[in-house]
């Protein structure tokens, strides 16, 4: 085995490539709780963004475009939800459930005459300056736009929840509907917006990966990743800060697995392909029998103003 | 009792239509079981221009169906049930895990006709073809050797089954004969085709200094992936894969499976199917190689393609004495050449490999 083949910084790059898609979605969600709603359907949503924004990117040559319209495809499915569990008041760990199979379905319907096509992928960013430093440059400024964008956007929802007002009563919401209904807030209506920003970051979750990570298009390509990203979620107690660093470890154990392998370690391949799994199952039991998981009171529970 | 009669009967019925079909009174129904998309761009692409050629040569007087993406396993079984059901005279089942399926169901339909790939069952109604890549990985490794400034070449094996075991073998055979100090990475993905786990696969190995990815996924994920890295060669796998060329494709391994399959379907209009083995290699053409391109130096080409030219014509043979096998034991002797039993089921490395195969 010769560790010292692998390269820390490449390590370090790739893990951020391959986290990203998991950080988006994941963010996505943990707004979503936050306003007290369960939206199991993650997978189903990023698998629509995927072939979405793949056909886009490939019609119109911009995957710019691509992302844009992954972003509103994945909306618009998670509008089916929202209309769904906010207006007809369904079960919505059923309903979440229901919509993966309905985004599994529909992308591979969608997706049949763009099997074996190239896309136009997003060019590398070097920032000015910051890329020239020394081992941190290639390590963490010279990537793709979109992981800036997914780091931004976790700065931005942190600094959201926190400080805003916006955030305090999207969080008020998830505590207590009733208390924020009492209030006068339109508890339905911003649960909505929450669900609706879910749905386009898990778009772009799913654009990243048909776009740039592989980029292709292939039934089922999001592999589960919906999954990991609610695990996510709950791994990071509903902080934006955790989120990042779990989709990180998410993504620095599969990339270092395969690493591993590549270097010849003496490790039994099945190990180290559910080393992930076993992570993330360890450390939610972590978190569990802390005691403390800071979920959202109001996590799951139907709202109606009458009751 | 009934209903078993009922059932009898049935199959009876079927059993006598599917005769009157292949009696040349109707269209010959052949069917096709895929492993992965069509549109794969490798394996299963390669495998469905055989089906459209039976389609030309045959016209009207032939009806083909296919399945595509069909999981190894219980699942394909239930597919060829199916196919066969509808009235299918002759079905190709195109990937190793498909074969117990194959054999379990072709035992429920003795008139339908099975033609599984790559395996090594075979049955009174099931035949095997399968072809000798190997020589093919033979090529890619002389040119590997020749070509990697590393001396590093990343291999993505799909799974440990002999074919794959073969063709790391051959490829590495080669490619130390031209270069004593190449050194091969292999990383087992565990599928056929997933282009997200290729590419990560191919990532992690072009990070570690690999400067030529060998795939034995079906996918041009890793292609793509060796194209963003630069100065990374790579070989398309089971079909040309030519739109990633002149860099980083190099060359290919193309299965050509057309001209078995029109012979196959004609066999059983004719009502002359037996059950047989095919394995055949570059010389009948069921393995070509693709073209090589100007990437490569002129002599190495050169060499690659009298190394085609022998393997053709059978003056040589992949697996030539004298070889040991990874722990050192004689495998070949001095002009020894391997036989088809020992290659068909081989499970060990030669010598210089290093890792082991999981099992």
């Amino acid at each position: 085995m010769d560790l010292s083949s692998i390269n820390p910084v490449l390590l370090i790059a790739s893990l951020m490539v391959s986290a990203t898609p998991i950080l988006l979605a994941a963010l996505g969600e943990l707004v979503v709780e936050k306003s007290g709603v369960l939206n199991l359907g993650v997978e189903g949503m990023m698998i629509t963004g995927a072939i979405c924004g793949f056909a886009i990117g490939v019609n119109t040559g911009s995957p710019v475009l691509g992302f844009m319209f992954a972003a509103i495809c994945g909306a618009l499915l998670s509008l089916a939800f929202g209309i769904l569990t906010q207006y007809l008041l369904s079960n919505q760990v059923a309903t979440g459930l229901g919509l993966t199979l309905v985004g599994l379905g529909l992308s591979s319907l969608i997706g049949k005459p763009y099997e074996g096509i190239k896309s136009p992928t997003l060019q590398k960013m070097e920032l000015p300056i910051l890329s020239d430093i020394p081992i941190v440059g290639p390590m963490l400024f010279s990537h793709d736009p979109m992981v800036y964008f997914s780091v931004a956007l976790v700065a931005a929802t942190w600094a959201v929840l926190k400080y805003s007002r916006a955030g305090l009563i999207l969080r008020a919401v998830g505590e207590s509907h009733d208390a924020a209904h009492a209030l006068g807030y339109k508890v339905v209506r911003i649960r909505l917006l929450a669900i609706l920003f879910g749905g386009a970051c898990a778009g772009l979750a799913g654009a990243y990966i048909s776009l740039v990570r592989v980029p292709q298009w292939t039934e089922g390509m999001t592999a589960g990743a919906g999954w990991i990203a609610l695990a996510i979620v709950v791994f990071a107690s509903w902080k934006p800060w955790r989120v990042l660093i779990g989709a990180y470890l998410f993504g620095g154990v599969t990339v270092l697995q395969l690493n591993l392998q590549a270097a010849g370690a003496k490790v039994p391949i099945e190990v180290l392909s559910m080393s992930p799994y076993l992570i993330t199952i360890a450390v939610l039991v972590i978190i569990s029998a802390r005691g403390n998981h800071g979920a959202p009171a109001a996590l799951g529970k139907i709202f109606h103003a009458s009751r | 009792m009934k209903r078993r009669t009922l059932l009898a009967s049935a199959a009876v019925a079927l059993a006598l239509t599917g005769t009157a079909f292949a009696d040349g009174h109707g269209k010959t129904k052949v069917g096709f079981v895929f492993v992965g998309p069509v549109g794969d761009g490798g394996w299963t692409y390669e495998h469905n221009k055989g089906r459209l050629a039976v389609e030309e040569a045959f016209g009207d007087k032939v009806e083909t169906v296919f399945q595509e993406s069909v999981p190894e396993g219980a699942d394909s079984e239930r597919v060829m049930t199916q196919m066969a059901l509808s009235g299918a005279d002759l079905i190709f089942t195109t990937s190793f895990g498909y074969m117990d399926p194959t054999i379990n169901v072709a035992k429920k339909f003795p008139d339908v006709k099975f033609e599984h790939a790559t395996g090594y069952k075979q049955a009174d109604n099931v035949s095997v073809y399968s072809a000798r890549f190997y020589e093919g990985r033979a090529v890619q490794g002389h040119i590997a050797g020749k070509m990697t400034k590393t001396n590093k070449v990343g291999y993505i094996a799909s799974f440990p089954i002999p074919e794959v075991i073969r063709g790391i073998n051959s490829a590495f055979i080669h490619a130390k004969k031209v270069n004593p100090d190449v050194e091969f990475s292999i990383v087992w993905a565990y599928t056929w085709f997933d282009p997200a786990k290729e590419a990560d696969a191919a990532q992690a190995l072009i990070e570690q200094g690999a400067d030529v990815i060998l795939q034995h996924t079906d996918s041009t994920a890793p292609q793509a992936a060796a194209e963003a890295a630069g100065g990374v060669i790579t070989f398309g796998q089971a079909s040309d894969m030519a739109e990633f060329g002149p860099m980083p494709r190099v060359s290919s391994i193309i299965d050509d499976w057309a001209p078995y399959y029109i012979d196959r379907v004609q066999a059983v209009m004719d009502g002359t199917w037996t059950s047989t083995s095919t394995w055949d290699g570059i010389g009948p053409g069921m393995v070509k190689i693709g073209e090589i391109s100007d990437a490569v130096p002129a002599d190495v080409k050169e060499e690659a393609l009298a190394m085609v030219a022998a393997l053709g014509d059978g003056s040589y043979h992949a697996f030539t004495g004298p070889i040991n096998k990874q722990d050192g034991s004689a495998w070949l002797a001095e002009g020894e050449t391997a036989d088809d039993g020992t290659l068909a089921g081989m499970s060990f490395y030669v010598e210089g490999i290093t890792g082991e195969i999981p099992n």
